[in-house]
């Protein structure tokens, strides 16, 4: 299954609808995944015009999923998709309530850079923790809008795979930060802002690879929710195409 | 906390039932084994192999002249009537070979009855139509055939709206209305398999839906087999669905499986309305 293959209806007017809704689903996913890496630079850099205006982009996220809601459900009272486009539709409804959330994460970091650095005291914190961590966030979440764009499961493993890292350093931050709170009780305020930060981040990769699985139903037709990774690897590497 | 653990604990997921689209075992009923069928030289069914399960609904779907009325046409050798048709290979009604020789075509179309796209009742009253096939088997006690043309009225869901006009002309009736009495003579004489041919394509939607209520509650008693070119038709009404292309089967299987991940790229093309 590939791209192309939307786009061989009869009826052109439904390729156009397919695509249409392919396309808002996609300029939703570049949004949310530009307004997490701002929202990770504004936090690095207390940048607070930069946290401002990723809360007000969230309003363009929140609008895009009820447009992209509406236009599914237009789709599927007139035209009753069967087979791919419906795993299509399917897909998209599930897929955009993820990158919602993910949107709010990014907006909920910006709101709390901006409450930490408006009374700026001159101290600079880069919070060195989480950097790393956003990095393989970041990159899950390309990734996956990226399987969704191509349509293809090539690559996918490896990013569901990437999410026992991501927790692997989740976990090393929160016994690190635990650490450093018992050491000094003054680390602590600076310790629960980068523990709320690194959860969102590691709660991001949960949802890539909720993308993930919604991407593996649309082209396969096999539901991967709720299965251990073996199945989940054992599925998409046994992966058959059409007859 | 105790009191939510034993909330929990009452709440048991395995009661919680989906509409059954997915029957569990079944009992084949007609059984197609490597069927083809020539109109004089022109082979219009290719190597057919299937089995269509009993109280089940089975449609056959694909484009004008795939084969699927032929192959309906099959099952109660309607096909014998058509000049230079040959078929090789065989069709089992449980477990009977309908074309073997020792068959009497009469009795195999009083068990396997078949319902066409145009109505076509018979110009008689409504009471006669249905009463009509018990009365070519010899049947003329009165209160018989009042109680067996009141039961398939009400079995073709049509009784409430003609009870008091039984002795009109059937042709007074309603498109929709007249499909479903001739339904209801179809089921007077008690078949087991109720074949129909694009049964509600000259039909209005209300009475499509009608028609469609009707083919859920007949399989409680038949086995029925359906050509339809309406897909979303053939995903609502039946339980399998088997895809036919130029004279062959390409893919048989669940409805619910063929209509959300078929197998065969054919089939996903034609039932997304791709160019196949």
């Amino acid at each position: 299954m590939d791209k192309k293959h939307i786009g061989q209806h009869i009826s052109k007017q439904f390729n156009e609808e397919l695509e249409d809704i392919r396309h808002k689903v996609l300029t939703m996913g570049g949004l949310v995944e530009q307004q997490l890496e701002m929202a990770m630079k504004a936090f690095k850099l207390g940048d607070i015009d930069l946290a401002e205006q990723i809360i007000q982009n969230d309003e363009q996220i929140n609008e895009l999923e009820l447009i992209i809601d509406k236009e599914c459900m237009q789709i599927l009272a007139l035209r009753q998709p069967a087979a791919f486009d419906l795993r299509l539709l399917i897909s998209c409804i599930k897929m955009i309530p993820e990158l919602e959330r993910i949107g709010d994460k990014a907006t909920r970091v910006a709101h709390m850079t901006v409450q930490l650095f408006n009374n700026d005291t001159g101290k600079r914190d880069d919070y060195y923790e989480v950097q790393h961590l956003s990095e393989l966030v970041i990159l899950m979440l390309h990734d996956s809008l990226d399987a969704f764009a191509r349509m293809s499961l090539d690559g996918i493993l490896a990013i569901t795979e990437q999410e026992k890292v991501v927790n692997r350093e989740y976990s090393a931050i929160v016994r690190q930060l635990i650490t450093q709170m018992f050491e000094d009780p003054r680390n602590i305020t600076r310790s629960l802002d980068v523990l709320t930060v690194s959860k969102a981040l590691e709660r991001v990769a949960d949802m890539s690879c909720n993308v993930c699985e919604y991407v593996t139903y649309m082209i396969l037709g096999e539901d991967v929710r709720h299965i251990s990774h073996e199945e989940f690897v054992a599925v998409v590497s046994g992966r058959k195409g059409k007859e | 906390m105790e009191n939510q653990a034993e909330r929990r604990h009452a709440i048991d997921i395995s009661s919680i039932r989906t509409i059954s689209h997915n029957p569990g075992k079944e009992d084949p009923c007609l059984h197609v084994e490597n069927l083809n069928l020539f109109y004089g030289q022109k082979q219009a069914l290719f190597n057919i192999n299937m089995v269509m399960p009993k109280q089940r609904v089975t449609a056959y779907i694909g484009p004008s002249g795939c084969g699927k009325s032929t192959l309906l046409r099959c099952i109660n050798r309607m096909n014998d009537l058509i000049d230079g048709v040959r078929i090789e290979g065989k069709i089992n009604l449980d477990d009977q070979d309908i074309y073997a020789k020792s068959v009497n075509v009469a009795a195999l179309r009083r068990r396997v009855g078949m319902v066409f796209q145009k109505p076509n009742p018979f110009p008689k009253s409504i009471y006669e139509n249905v009463a009509y096939g018990l009365r070519i088997q010899g049947i003329n006690d009165r209160h018989t055939l009042d109680e067996a043309v009141e039961q398939s009225l009400q079995g073709a869901a049509l009784w409430g709206e003609v009870k008091d006009r039984l002795n009109d002309n059937a042709f007074g009736l309603s498109g929709g209305q007249q499909q479903r009495l001739v339904i209801a003579r179809a089921i007077a004489i008690e078949p087991e398999v109720l074949l129909l041919d694009e049964p509600a394509s000259a039909l209005d939607p209300i009475s499509t839906l009608k028609i469609e209520e009707l083919i859920n509650e007949l399989k409680e008693k038949y086995t029925i087999v359906i050509v339809t070119h309406n897909m979303q038709q053939a995903a609502r009404v039946s339980d399998y669905t088997a895809f036919m292309y130029m004279g062959e089967l390409i893919e048989f299987g669940r409805t619910t499986e063929l209509f959300t991940n078929p197998v065969k790229q054919q089939t996903e093309d034609y039932i997304t309305g791709r160019y196949g």
